[in-house]
């Protein structure tokens, strides 16, 4: 008795199970049922959608333009004209990076014209040889972070050349370099608004948190309708998918700033910008690094994505090589994507670290050495170069560009690899495929079709109400309301049976990694580089071996969802187990508890509220991949989302299955967030 | 390189003035302004956009290549982001290609020699093996729904067919018009890297499995056998109001332009639209990438080289 007294939650669980099944038994699935499945009212919302955007965009504002080439007047509208010179904006910065490093003649003619540069073939930018790119890197490395950042850049940019992935990578680096500095700016800009303004902060949020948990599938297609086809929507499609954490964490940062350092800076009689650059920037820096290493990896992350839309690089050759099934060589180009990410995000970080010395009495030479140095890098290369031209006579010069077909390639050794995995393997893992698609994951994924929509509204809004409230149930209803309105609950359904499986297993696996690395410090360091490393290297690559052990089934989209989400609930599980006080630990010693009763009693509740917040991400990586699984071959929101890129509504289409996956995990962050601040609360830690 | 290009040039020049006399008056010059062509995720269609690529470049246009989703492409085609598709497949693209030249901007730019079949079938070993005897006419699969079943077909009989987005419920339908349900399920993969792991997968076991393929491929090398349904006739898909209860018909495999092409490119447009493969030539270009292990460019060299007759009949 005394134990229900004291948890008066249970009971309310318990009771809520109780009508959860009732109504799952007293419900009669028909179609005319209003508790079995709700009337699609939104059904005609794509359309309209759809129709209206494709409204302001081709007819709303005409404009007559004459086109000198076709003799002839051209219809156009105003915003079209408007998003086309955005777009070409972003391109021109695009190919002015990309030209500096793999050379071209397109910078040429955004100044001239290309009547003149075909007339005058000098009119073409040379290309800077990789060995002046690597060399400038590594100085760089060298001047940001000392002698083991050179080394890294080293190794990265050498192992991009001599494996000939060289122009690639160039390629993705150039689009990189916009958009990660763009979102950067983005980002710090409107998290400096949301600081300065509550009604900005309040209208952001829930676009932020959208956009968050929109898969980045269903924007590609509204991208190139307003922006076009190339380099620039990609870029633009990675800039939407990668500001919002910049903004978090920038307006994280700058809240955390203690009102003493304000005061301090407002004594020194700092001015409102000076305020805000010299001081509260500078002091929330760590946080605004973390989002600063987030865009990096997010952008990197997008490079595959953003080739199914234009974008030339890396990421175009690895579906290449995919659909030819050369799984070597998709992996030697997945290397590449995380060597250019874990560099950038080494160097952006040596570069925020960099103290200026002010006091420091230098000559000329010496405050300048590393821009000679890089100068003098320049020139050898060039000399290089020109050497190279001499030596190598099958017009090949290595010490210019390495061609890709003249690389080294591991290919073989990695195709065999993953034959000897088939050739051994399949027989024993068809056993275990045949068993978990047959007793767990068949049963499941009907258990969530019988239910019927009144009892899956009564168990999702019950739970949110006994964690948070009614204010949480009421949002967490509000959100399910519209998926169940649209024709595709159903859909959702599946989409939410594959997400709750792979949370699940990613959870558990994360927790056990986690609390079993965090016990060593360099455990703790190498796990979290393993997170780094799968976090940006592109799930596509292990998604083919996926399918020739496990073919196109619910298990291979579940493994590759539990491959990616495991990412962030390890991560959080190390972070909250490293940051548990050293005194509390140590009074848990002396009190007398053994390791496993530490474990237990102190450290997992202590950090329990962060690992909430990594169950929280695991949701949301866990839905991102299971709609990228429509690659693979599934029934849910995915295949529709890949569906609409081809649909006659397919920006309205795209846009809407987009919001009820965002949905569906908003829901679910809704009430992971609040119980995470509740016990924030009882514990005493917020 | 100069001198070739300053060769190339003489070329065009000199076409262009014989055209001009010919015609007896004035031919207006194509724009410098570069022609698009689009690059998808599979090899011919690769290795043959650098091959129109370099018949354009010969007739000194300019050249930019951009990657795109193979449906997305048609809307990117009507706004003039792309300016050509050279392989619009019938039945795969046929709507996506008709969806966008409903709303103005695209336009039929002729058909290749080449005519493609879009069909279920068997690997060659499924035949050879004898795996399930009297394919491959339909009506052997009656008998050998368990060769063809999978782990999460439950018994039952797989079709592996390509994702909804290429032909929605059509081999659904057929599966019951046939008096197959009972048999058989359709599972929808994801795309075309899914259908080719399976078959590579299946191919090692030497597995039975019956999936979606198309012809001309690159599986056309190691044999692969489409199975005979009823032949297909007018009208006899549900969608045009028969039973569906057919195969599919051999399609055609088109060429679609951005509606500004003609005007600001004639002559690379007269080519274009002359320009034809036959099946056989579409196989060659796959084959160099996905046999000989040529890269893309590469290969569309190679090809030009070897068949400079055949192209050069495209651009006079």
């Amino acid at each position: 008795m005394n134990f229900l007294s004291d948890h008066p939650k249970l009971v309310q669980f318990a009771g809520l199970l109780v009508v959860f099944f009732i109504l799952q038994f007293a419900i009669s699935p028909s179609d005319s049922n209003f508790l079995w499945r709700l009337p699609a009212f939104l059904a005609a919302v794509p359309e309209m959608l759809n129709s209206s955007v494709e409204y302001a965009m081709f007819e709303w504002m005409p404009i007559q333009t004459y086109n000198v080439e076709i003799e002839d007047y051209e219809e156009s509208a105003l915003l079209m004209e408007v998003t086309r010179s955005m777009s070409r904006s972003v391109l021109f910065c695009i190919e002015f990076i990309r030209e500096i490093l793999v050379g071209g003649q397109k910078t040429i003619v955004a100044f001239t014209s290309w009547d003149f540069v075909s007339e005058n073939d000098w009119a073409y930018w040379p290309a800077l040889p990789w060995t002046v790119v690597a060399g400038v890197g590594v100085t760089l490395g060298y001047a940001l972070n000392g002698r083991w950042l050179a080394v890294l850049v080293g190794c990265a940019t050498t192992y991009i050349a001599v494996f000939g992935q060289w122009e690639p990578a160039m390629e993705t680096l150039s689009f990189v370099l916009i958009a990660a500095p763009a979102s950067v700016l983005l980002g710090v800009i409107l998290a400096v608004v949301a600081f300065k303004s509550r009604a900005f902060e309040t209208a952001l949020m829930p676009l932020l948190n959208v956009a968050q948990t929109m898969p980045h599938f269903s924007y590609l297609v509204p991208v190139t309708v307003f922006f076009g086809v190339g380099d620039h929507a990609g870029a633009i499609a990675t800039v939407i998918f990668a500001t919002p954490p910049m903004i978090r964490l920038t307006l994280l940062g700058l809240k955390g700033v203690s009102p003493e350092v304000l005061e301090a800076g407002e004594m020194n009689g700092c001015n409102k910008v000076q305020l805000m650059f010299k001081v509260l920037i500078p002091t929330a820096r760590h946080d605004i690094l973390v989002g600063v290493n987030q865009v990096i990896m997010q952008c990197l992350a997008m490079a595959v994505i953003a080739s199914f839309i234009g974008a030339k690089g890396l990421g175009f050759n690895l579906l290449l090589a995919l659909n030819q099934l050369r799984i070597g060589q998709a992996l030697e180009l997945g290397i590449c994507i995380v060597l250019i990410a874990v560099v950038l995000d080494k160097l952006s970080l040596g570069w925020a670290n960099k103290q200026i010395d002010y006091f420091a009495d230098l000559s000329f030479v010496e405050r300048h050495k590393y821009s000679l140095i890089m100068v003098a890098i320049l020139v050898i290369g060039i000399v290089l170069a020109g050497i190279g031209s001499l030596i190598f006579k099958d017009g090949i010069n290595y010490f210019y560009l390495i061609p890709h077909n003249q690389g080294l390639t591991t290919e073989d050794f990695w195709q065999s690899g993953v034959d000897w995995i088939v050739d051994n393997w399949y027989s024993n893992l068809q056993v275990f495929n045949v068993g978990l698609i047959v007793n767990v994951l068949i049963p499941m994924k009907n258990a969530y079709l019988s239910m019927p929509v009144a009892a899956t509204f009564v168990l999702v809004m019950g739970i949110a109400y006994i964690v948070g409230g009614i204010r949480s149930s009421l949002v967490v209803g509000g959100l399910l309301l519209f998926i169940a309105s649209t024709e595709w609950w159903d859909r959702a359904l599946i989409t939410a049976y594959m997400a709750t499986f792979g949370v699940v297993v990613s959870a558990t696996i994360g927790l056990i990694t986690g609390s079993l690395c965090a016990q060593n410090r360099f455990a703790t360091k190498a796990i979290l580089l393993v997170c780094d490393t799968f976090q940006t290297f592109p799930s596509f690559i292990y998604l083919i071996p996926v399918i020739m052990l496990f073919g196109v089934t619910d298990t291979s989209v579940l493994i590759a969802v539990i491959i990616y989400a495991t990412i962030p609930a390890t991560r959080y599980t190390v972070e909250g187990l490293s940051n548990v006080p050293q005194s509390l630990q140590d009074a848990g010693s002396m009190s007398g508890v053994n390791r496993m009763q530490r474990w237990l009693q102190i450290e997992l509740p202590l950090a329990f509220p962060h690992i909430m917040l990594g169950v929280n991400q695991t949701v949301v990586f866990a839905l991102f991949m299971v709609i990228i699984g429509a690659m693979i071959g599934t029934d849910d929101l995915g295949q529709l989302i890949l569906k609409s890129l081809s649909d006659e509504f397919g920006i309205g289409n795209g846009l809407m299955l987009g919001l009820c996956v965002a949905f569906i995990g908003l829901a679910v962050d809704q009430i992971l967030r609040t119980w995470a601040s509740e016990r924030k609360k009882a514990l005493g830690v917020a | 390189m100069n001198f070739s290009k300053l060769r190339n040039k003489l070329t065009a020049g000199a076409f262009a003035l014989v055209l001009a006399t010919v015609a007896g008056q004035a031919i207006a010059a194509d724009s410098k302004k570069p022609i698009v062509i689009p690059t998808h995720n599979w090899s011919s269609q690769v290795v043959m956009a650098y091959v129109i690529g370099g018949i354009f470049e010969s007739m000194g246009n300019n050249v930019d290549y951009k990657p795109a989703d193979s449906q997305a492409v048609y809307e990117a085609i009507r706004l003039g982001d792309i300016t050509i598709s050279h392989e619009v497949w019938q039945s795969t693209f046929g709507k996506s290609f008709y969806n966008a030249m409903a709303k103005g901007g695209v336009i039929d730019a002729g058909t290749h020699a080449a005519t493609t079949l879009e069909e279920m079938g068997v690997p060659q070993y499924v035949i050879d093996d004898n795996l399930c005897p009297g394919l491959p006419n339909w009506e052997a699969l009656k008998n050998c729904k368990d060769v063809f079943a999978s782990a999460d077909s439950q018994g039952k009989g797989r079709w592996l067919e390509g994702p909804q987005s290429w032909h929605g419920d059509l081999m659904p339908v057929r599966v019951k018009a046939l008096g197959l349900g009972d048999d058989y399920v359709v599972k929808f993969a994801g795309g075309a890297d899914a259908i080719w792991a399976e078959l590579a997968s299946a191919k090692k076991e030497g597995r039975g499995i019956i999936t979606f393929n198309w012809t001309p491929n690159f599986t056309d090398a190691e044999g692969f056998v489409f199975i005979e349904f009823p032949e297909y006739s007018d009208g006899c898909r549900v969608a045009d109001g028969g039973d569906g209860a057919c195969g599919s018909p051999k399609g055609w495999l088109k060429k679609a332009a951005n509606y500004k092409f003609p005007k600001t490119h004639p002559a690379a447009y007269t080519a274009f639209s002359k320009m034809s493969f036959t099946t056989g030539q579409i196989g060659q270009m796959a084959a160099l990438v996905d046999v000989d292990k040529l890269s893309h460019q590469d290969a569309a060299k190679k090809w030009l080289a070897d068949n400079e007759a055949v192209w050069k009949s495209f651009t006079m």
